[in-house]
């Protein structure tokens, strides 16, 4: 299963919610999570391991990122 | 590139450094209990360009523009300013008001709540508990589906004003230098007596402002952000570079002989307990709406966030309401329309909070 939130333009703790409310509804998977601040991709990236979960890839395109996580 | 700062360890450095910075610049000049207090420096430099005349909290305070320049410096360098705004600006604005009366009824910002803990002020733990409980409420909102709606990318120009009207700021303070024993220079009013008078000199207040500015934008150091990720994630990452900040002001002030425990007499402060408590909690609740502390508006205004900057502004317009309607607190107590004042910014913020609720993924 694979999903992703779109948190681009949100801010702070919005990212982060969105994604821990998805960590928790999916359990386990593969979550993508597009942010558009280096402080949004930290933040997300911190909370995900806190979780559990790990970061497989930060992708950089045009100032966005893409967080890519899995949770086993 | 690895961002040291965003670490533990590094988090916990610019507590440490912050505490230090602000324990030395009460030492050079600042006001009691106040090397860097971001309500206050906004209040002084409302003054200072005459949005309030209450002269004793007059002064272009330097800190601030280098703050905002510094995070714009740290923010170009490490390839991380992002033009952006369109989120909700004129509910910003006015959490910025608000957020500045609550702040003048305690009597400063988070940064000066651990400040005067730092130094020994008691009443401020009064304060420190109003800030957890109006951030609390702040939490409340979120889980509920609060959110201020999306920013959208924009022109760096747009990113660019804020820093560029605090270098316009300097530059007034350049052209229009205080001139001993005169309470105006030019268009720019000086408090003669009181904390506007009290003041480290131009260049170390400036240049302690930009250190600051660099390391808190590539840490995103946040005095709201710690409580509020504490209770909303059970995270301490940034609360750890809060503790950080107490614990360095606090073991410097002792070593300056600037620690003086006690409630009576503390500087820049009065010993009402519920409105030290309740100026806070209105306060920390605009700061949670708002997503950030003071300190980090700035420096999110910096790297080129326009709606952080909005924020900015509605905290000096506040402090002029603030001192024009006597809103505001002084030594001997909270001004005559205080208490009225934190009452109508609650309702505010609950209406601000219940209404705003529109879903994140849509």
């Amino acid at each position: 299963m694979s999903e992703t939130i779109d948190a681009r333009g949100l801010s702070c703790p919005q990212p982060v919610l969105d994604t821990l409310a998805q960590i928790a509804a999916m359990g386990s998977g593969e979550l993508k999570v597009l942010v558009d601040t280096e402080a949004s991709k930290e933040n997300v990236a911190r909370a995900a391991q806190s979780k559990g979960w790990r970061v497989e890839s930060i992708t950089e395109d045009n100032g966005e990122y893409c967080l890519k996580l899995t949770g086993a | 590139m690895v961002n040291f700062f965003a670490s533990r360890k590094g988090i916990i450095f610019v507590g440490l450094v912050i505490g230090c910075l602000a324990a030395l610049l009460q030492y050079l000049g600042n006001p009691g209990n106040m090397g860097i207090c971001v309500a206050c420096f906004e209040r002084d430099i409302a003054g200072a360009v005459g949005l309030h005349r209450a002269g004793v909290v007059q002064y272009m305070r330097p800190e601030i523009f280098g703050f905002v320049l510094g995070a714009m410096v740290a923010a170009f360098v490490g390839r991380d300013f992002r033009p952006r705004a369109g989120s909700a600006p004129i509910v910003r604005f006015i959490l910025g008001v608000f957020a500045m009366i609550g702040a003048l009824v305690f009597l400063g910002c988070p940064w000066r709540a651990l400040l005067r803990l730092a130094g020994g002020d008691l009443n401020s733990l009064f304060g420190l508990a109003g800030l957890i409980v109006g951030i609390w409420i702040g939490t409340l909102f979120f889980k509920q589906g609060y959110n201020l709606g999306r920013s959208q990318k924009t022109y760096s120009a747009v990113g660019l004003i804020m820093p560029l009207v605090m270098a316009g700021f300097l530059v007034l303070m350049l052209l229009y230098p205080q001139v001993n024993g005169e309470p105006k220079s030019g268009v720019l009013f000086y408090s003669l007596k009181g904390p506007g008078a009290m003041h480290a000199p131009l260049l170390i207040s400036l240049g302690v402002g930009l250190l600051v500015g660099i390391i808190a934008q590539r840490s995103r150091f946040c005095t709201m952000g710690a409580f509020r990720d504490l209770i909303l994630f059970k995270q301490v990452h940034l609360l750890s570079g809060v503790l950080a900040l107490l614990a360095a002001a606090f073991a410097l002030n002792v070593v300056l002989g600037q620690f003086n425990p006690g409630f009576a007499g503390q500087p820049v402060a009065h010993t009402q307990g519920l409105w030290n408590f309740m100026g806070m909690v209105l306060a920390g609740l605009c700061f949670a709406l708002a997503g950030g502390c003071p300190g980090r508006q700035l420096f999110m205004a910096g790297e080129g966030d326009g709606d952080a900057a909005i924020f900015v502004f509605g905290m000096i317009v506040g402090a002029g309401f603030a001192h024009n309607f006597g809103l505001a607190s002084s030594p001997k107590g909270v001004g005559p329309h205080g208490i009225a004042a934190v009452f109508i910014g609650l309702a505010v913020c609950l209406f601000i909070g219940l209404t705003m609720r529109k879903k994140a993924t849509a």
